[in-house]
């Protein structure tokens, strides 16, 4: 099942509010993960984990550190999927 | 010169309610916290032991979810007692050095590890949340608390099963008095009513059995009890040096004037019959406040409900105030709340100050017939405590033979 672009998105910003109560609304393709949401190492690890889980992807770990902002993850995730 | 140590906030949750005056009068009122449990894990574990003492209040009324889901229960428990607390000491502005934690949990983590464990065993390693060990470390509570106030002084964690919050009392009027803070938060919590530890206490015949009649099986001192009841909960109290708490103009509640703790080397579990090591418990507290136990008007028993355990507490009692001691109101608060193991202590002295501030000792519901061997001044009724000073001792003993005992005064300047 592959996940368009606006749902992984959506979908993502679902993980970020559960997990840091960050509005949906200010999660956008440009925004940071560090510098504008304010995430810690953990809870990006936590979101990670729980994407992983949600969009049946695999995030490794040293891959990580190259989705700086939301939409680097998105497309990420997007071509993750088989 | 010795300083003196005040309360200026308190707070609860437990089986009587989401709040300390919550707790308060439905205490008063003779509620019972107990009930059947209706979790599957009953069930599917075929637990011999149907009902506990549940807060009333769950957690994920009160925490929004993304701060809930960091934080094992028995630390949403902490957070939820000790903001109450916070508030109502009137959140007190004190330097985040000069600002300490004290807190208590006796089994700590445990639905956080058990599931995590579940995670592993169903999903694999990288379905195991990176805040696991966090979150079911024992220090958590200390830990976060330090978190959410700010304290920078210390956050110190103590771990003496039954007798934790308790001693996370002793141990802050000591820390006040030694000059490590100006104000501490202290207390502690437990979120265990889970099959496992049900399971065991049950295994150890530690538990009342009393599957068909659970709102009267904690029965402390009745000749019929048959073991303690599964509780669960927090409580917080701050602890402020008088001189802090007089210069900001506080509302003060009692003093906190001896922290005695003790240990019996008698056995892992029970607690020494002759009594001496709780004896000499209470002798340290009155000690420290310098008061005679003729002084004493008020006691807030362990009492736990078990057959040998209530007692031994008796003994002891006996041994330091003599034949006084079927004069004296005792309250057993655990008939009403069920036994918060590491957060018993911090509730009943919550129950204790509430007792000076209002002169009356709680009752102790569900007595059926009195056993001789613990004759007590309990009353299922409130018992007033009349006019002129107080001073109040409250008791925890707990599994590895700790003995903590806090004595309190009413504060009239």
């Amino acid at each position: 099942m592959a996940f368009s672009n606006d749902e992984v998105l959506a979908g993502l910003a679902e993980l970020i509010t559960d997990e840091t109560g960050i509005d949906a609304s200010e999660v956008a393709l440009e925004k940071s993960f560090t510098d504008d949401l304010d995430i810690d190492s953990i809870s990006m690890m936590t979101i990670v984990v729980n994407a992983e889980e949600k969009f049946g992807v695999t995030i490794p770990d040293d891959e990580v550190k190259n989705l700086k902002t939301v939409g680097d993850a998105v497309s990420f995730i997007v071509a993750g999927q088989e | 010169m010795t300083k003196r140590i005040v309360v200026t906030g308190i707070g609860a949750t437990s089986a009587l309610g989401g709040t300390a005056p919550e707790n308060w009068a439905n205490l008063l009122a003779g509620v019972s916290g107990t009930h059947t449990l209706t979790h599957d894990w009953i069930e599917t574990y075929q637990i011999p032991v149907t009902f506990a003492a549940e807060a009333s209040v769950r957690p994920e009324e009160v925490l929004p979810r993304h701060e809930a889901k960091r934080l094992d229960p028995s630390v949403q428990f902490a957070l939820i007692a000790a903001r109450e607390a916070w508030e109502d000491a009137g959140a007190p502005e004190v330097a985040p050095e000069r600002l300490g934690v004290d807190w208590a949990t006796g089994i700590g983590g445990l639905w956080t590890l058990l599931d995590a464990w579940d995670t592993l065993r169903e999903k694999g390693p990288r379905r195991v949340m990176p805040l696991t060990v966090p979150m079911l470390m024992p220090n958590a509570g200390a830990g976060n608390l330090s978190l959410q106030f700010g304290a920078k002084a210390y956050a110190r964690s103590v771990v003496s099963a039954c007798a934790s919050s308790t001693e996370s009392i002793a141990n802050a009027f000591n820390h006040l008095q030694e000059g490590l803070a100006d104000v501490v938060i202290a207390g502690g919590a437990e979120s265990a009513i889970h099959p496992i530890t049900m399971a065991s206490f049950a295994s150890a015949q530690a538990l009342s059995r009393r599957n068909d009649d659970p709102e009267h099986a904690s029965r402390p001192g009745a000749i019929d009890r048959d073991g303690f009841v599964m509780g669960e909960g927090g409580a917080a109290l701050v602890l402020e040096t008088l001189e802090h708490a007089l210069a900001r103009g506080a509302k003060i509640y009692a003093e906190i004037v001896g922290g005695g703790v003790s240990a019996d080397a008698h056995h892992i579990t029970a607690n020494d019959p002759t009594g001496a090591g709780a004896t000499r418990a209470v002798e340290q507290a009155l000690a420290q406040a310098g008061a005679a136990p003729d002084e004493v008007t008020h006691i807030n028993a362990h009492a736990t409900s078990t057959p040998v355990g209530d007692p031994n507490e008796y003994e002891a009692l006996k041994n330091v105030f003599g034949d006084r001691i079927t004069e004296i109101p005792v309250s057993a608060t655990k008939a009403s709340t069920g036994h918060l193991l590491g957060g018993t202590g911090a509730l009943e002295a919550v129950f204790t100050i509430l007792a000076l501030r209002d002169r009356v000792a709680p009752p102790t519901i569900n007595m059926t017939e009195p056993d001789p061997a613990v004759p007590f001044k309990l009353s299922g009724e409130p018992q007033p405590l009349g006019d002129g000073p107080q001073l109040a001792i409250s008791n925890s003993f707990g599994f590895g033979g700790h003995n903590a005992v806090v004595a309190i005064r009413s504060y009239d300047g």
